[in-house]
């Protein structure tokens, strides 16, 4: 039958075909970098759990494999599977063919070729040091223009298209390419020093501001708004039932796209940034929680009435979870927005268990749901076994049970004793590794519930690969229908869809503009810092201390360890003075981190001789007995590279650091002064070889600069 | 914090861009009809079929 429509229509009929044959592709790259994904996930959670499952190797360690991880399973992973879902629905939807098969090809090769750049890079340590945004400048500008290959492609359907009504899914997808170009380009600026290095242009706080902005987003545009998009397209199909509320959607959506961009400040309650940024991102993400539940109910109650189908059908099965996940995760967050639970829950492992929640619980069980329903559709079969998919279900049901609880419970038993004061008000746990130690069983758990979603996965490739192999592409199906326009209308319809279709096409043009031209223009003045307490005990980094930090980043150091002191009684009992932001305005880019593995950082200077951290990096536990830090020996091994440090000085120069030309022109020499000092000091300890030229030197007098300008100030403020 | 000159207009621009997305699109007509949206999206596509000629005259009047 023809669609109810159809009938007000005199537009031409026309035949059409889709291009599944990028779908398919899609859902293969799918496949494969999830598994990928989940298997540096679950050795990353056997790492946290014994440090020997470092090797000590350079490349595998966790400060390398875990940007690794999240790169994979946010961008490869769910990358593919949120083109291949949309590019199915996205031409049904609309009844007409991709707008271009070439441009498809080069967003799907494109795609895979930033994949393998960014697992090309990431393991030696080539890194920008912003949690989620770690690819460099190359990798970025690519990420930038394979969108933009994307977004022409979607808008260029779309203006093709054959069916007026645009669904509620295809909002989604609209502001899901919009929203993650922007956050990708504003977050994403910096100055290149080499090819394989680059300055974040924004420093401390400013710099934490603007990541985080981008990093909830990621989480709101990358890995959520295009999966409900999915959902509100797959969901019906799979049930064959209409959504329970379509107005719902509608309300539901433009409610969460509104609400959504506001929320990143919740990233950095308690830190340096201003207390009225940081209560409008607490207040928004509260109010986030309604239209969040707005889809999750929508969803569900799709289900009502196939509730017996749910029991059988493997594609509604991993549905219904799915948004049973979304509604947990969506309650999670706003909770964890409000300051007094975010008091215990930050810098804790409940926030890796929440992000699970939400990536394995959500983003994996919707995907596998959507998986089952178009690889049996492309490839003209049935499922190859109901039953692997079954025993998939309930071992990643049951894996991601053992990760989510045993994170959450590590979370609060981990902060809660850090935050134990007593009686004569000192801390209860002074030394940090006692409450590491209660927690790595849970450590084992996570790791154990890891492998078996992995595991899951690996059934399912196995499932969805034989699917395939039984099944055949079969002849491209022509369909018809009417074209939207025109001629056979009243007179001006002509004009009318031009209309409809060019702003959407300009829309995103003109953001594109205003965006790098507001960059251009505001750039320079972001580098002043003039609305930053000064603080003029605060000096730029020396030389030597600049490397050091590079090797910080390089090492991935952020991922464990935080440096951001809180003004909290035991916070400041364990590490010293609460952070300011005037402390940070020379930190390109800032390293506050978000997760305490190990102790914060801030006031690390001076807390131990050299030769501490000497020990410290060749073996943890010569030092603190039971660390799960991993070995860091290569540093004493590899030759300090002064190359680029004049580079690095005039980089940090144009970026608004105070260095003079006499400092950036006697960068190395001064730099090989301090090592020296600093190597003296470790023969004079017997340290038995020459180290002066060594990494570790560098990191070592990173490590004894931070803090200490502003730190060594009495307290009486 | 001169960050947050562009952090807040920007986020104003996109939301008001949701804004006036929204109230276009209603204009528009796009949320006239909030019932047959969600029924029709689970007819699937005619295939070219022999009964094609038939339809097409019809249709056309």
């Amino acid at each position: 039958m023809s669609s109810p429509s159809a009938v007000h229509r005199t537009g031409r009929l026309e035949t059409y075909s889709y291009d599944d044959q990028i779908v398919r592709m899609f859902i293969v790259a799918t496949i494969i970098w999830g598994a990928v994904a989940m298997l540096v996930g679950v050795t990353i959670a056997f790492q946290l759990a014994t440090w020997k499952m470092n090797f000590g190797l350079q490349w595998i360690t966790f400060g390398r494999l875990r940007p690794l991880h999240t790169n994979a399973a946010i961008f490869a992973f769910c990358g593919n599977a949120m083109f291949a879902g949309i590019y199915y629905s996205h031409q049904r939807l609309l009844k007409a063919r991709l707008f271009n098969d070439v441009l498809s090809r080069i967003h799907f090769w494109g795609w895979q070729a930033i994949i393998v750049s960014a697992a090309l890079t990431l393991p030696f340590g080539i890194t920008r040091g912003k949690e989620y945004a770690e690819l460099e400048w190359p990798i970025t500008i690519a990420i930038a223009v394979i969108w933009v290959v994307f977004a022409v492609n979607f808008f260029g359907t779309l203006i093709r298209r054959r069916e007026r009504h645009i669904f509620v899914a295809i909002w989604f997808y609209i502001a899901t390419i919009l929203t993650v170009a922007v956050l990708h380009i504003v977050n994403g600026l910096g100055l290149p020093v080499t090819i394989f290095k680059s300055y974040s242009v924004y420093a401390g706080v400013q710099d934490a501001l603007v990541q985080w902005w981008y990093g909830h987003n990621a989480v709101a545009f990358f890995l959520t708004t295009p999966f409900l998009g999915l959902m509100y397209y797959f969901v019906p199909k799979a049930a064959n039932r209409p959504v329970y509320s379509y107005r719902l959607s509608v309300v539901h959506f433009w409610s969460l796209v509104f609400i959504y961009i506001w929320a990143g400040p919740h990233h950095l309650l308690y830190t340096t940034l201003p207390e009225w940024v940081q209560t409008l991102g607490m207040v928004f993400s509260i109010a986030l929680w309604a239209p969040s539940w707005g889809g999750m109910i929508n969803g569900l109650m799709t289900l009502r009435g196939v509730w017996d189908k749910v029991r059988t059908d493997p594609v509604l099965k991993f549905m219904a979870l799915a948004l049973t996940f979304y509604g947990m995760a969506t309650f999670e967050g706003p909770l964890l927005s409000i300051k007094s639970v975010n008091s215990i829950g930050h810098f804790t492992d409940w926030i890796p268990g929440h992000v699970h929640a939400g990536t394995i619980g959500w983003n994996y069980l919707l995907i596998a749901g959507i998986l089952y329903y178009m690889v049996p559709k492309l490839w003209n079969t049935e499922i190859f076994s109901k039953k692997i998919a079954n025993t998939q279900f309930w071992l990643a049901t049951i894996g991601l049970a053992l990760y989510y609880v045993s994170m959450v419970s590590a979370g609060i038993t981990q902060s809660l004793m850090w935050r134990a004061i007593d009686v004569n008000g000192k801390l209860v746990y002074p030394n940090f590794i006692e409450t590491v130690v209660k927690i790595v069983p849970m450590y084992w758990v996570r790791a154990f519930g890891g492998t078996f979603v992995f595991i899951s996965f690996l059934l399912m490739t196995y499932n969805l690969f034989k699917t395939m192999n039984q099944g055949t592409i079969g002849e491209i199906e022509v369909f018809e229908a009417y074209a939207l326009d025109d001629s056979s209308l009243e007179e001006n319809a002509g004009h009318h869809r031009k209309l409809e279709g060019l702003p959407m096409v300009f829309a995103v043009l003109s953001l594109i503009a205003i965006l790098v031209g507001s960059a251009i223009e505001i750039v320079p003045s972001l580098l002043s810092n003039q609305y930053i307490t000064k603080i003029d005990a605060v000096k730029p980094y020396k030389p030597l201390e600049l490397l050091g930090r590079d090797i910080y980043l390089r090492e991935g150091c952020y991922l464990c360890h935080s440096q951001q002191v809180r003004p909290m009684a035991h916070e400041v009992l364990r590490y010293g003075k609460n952070s300011e932001a005037g402390e940070f305005i020379y930190d390109h880019p800032f390293q506050w981190g978000s997760k305490r593995t190990g102790p914060d950082l801030a006031r690390i200077g001076g807390k131990y001789p050299n030769m501490w951290h000497y020990r410290h990096m060749i073996n943890p536990r010569d030092v603190t007995p039971q660390s799960i830090m991993p070995i860091y020996k290569w540093l004493v091994e590899q030759k300090l590279d002064l190359s680029t440090l004049t580079k690095k000085l005039s980089v940090m120069k144009q970026l608004g650091v105070p260095y003079s030309d006499v400092d950036i022109a006697s960068g190395v020499e001064n730099a090989q002064a301090q090592a020296k000092l600093i190597s003296a000091d470790l023969m004079n300890q017997g340290v038995p070889k020459e180290v002066e030229d060594k990494e570790l030197i560098a990191l070592i007098a990173y490590l004894q600069r931070m803090g200490t300008d502003y730190g060594s100030l009495p307290v009486n403020k | 914090m001169e960050v947050i000159t562009i952090l807040i207009p920007l986020a104003i621009l996109l939301a008001l861009s949701f804004i006036v997305g929204f109230i276009w699109m209603t204009m528009k007509g796009q949320y006239d009809d909030m019932e047959t949206p969600a029924l029709r999206m689970l007819i699937e596509d005619e295939k070219i079929s022999p009964r094609k000629n038939i339809i097409s005259t019809k249709e056309k009047k």
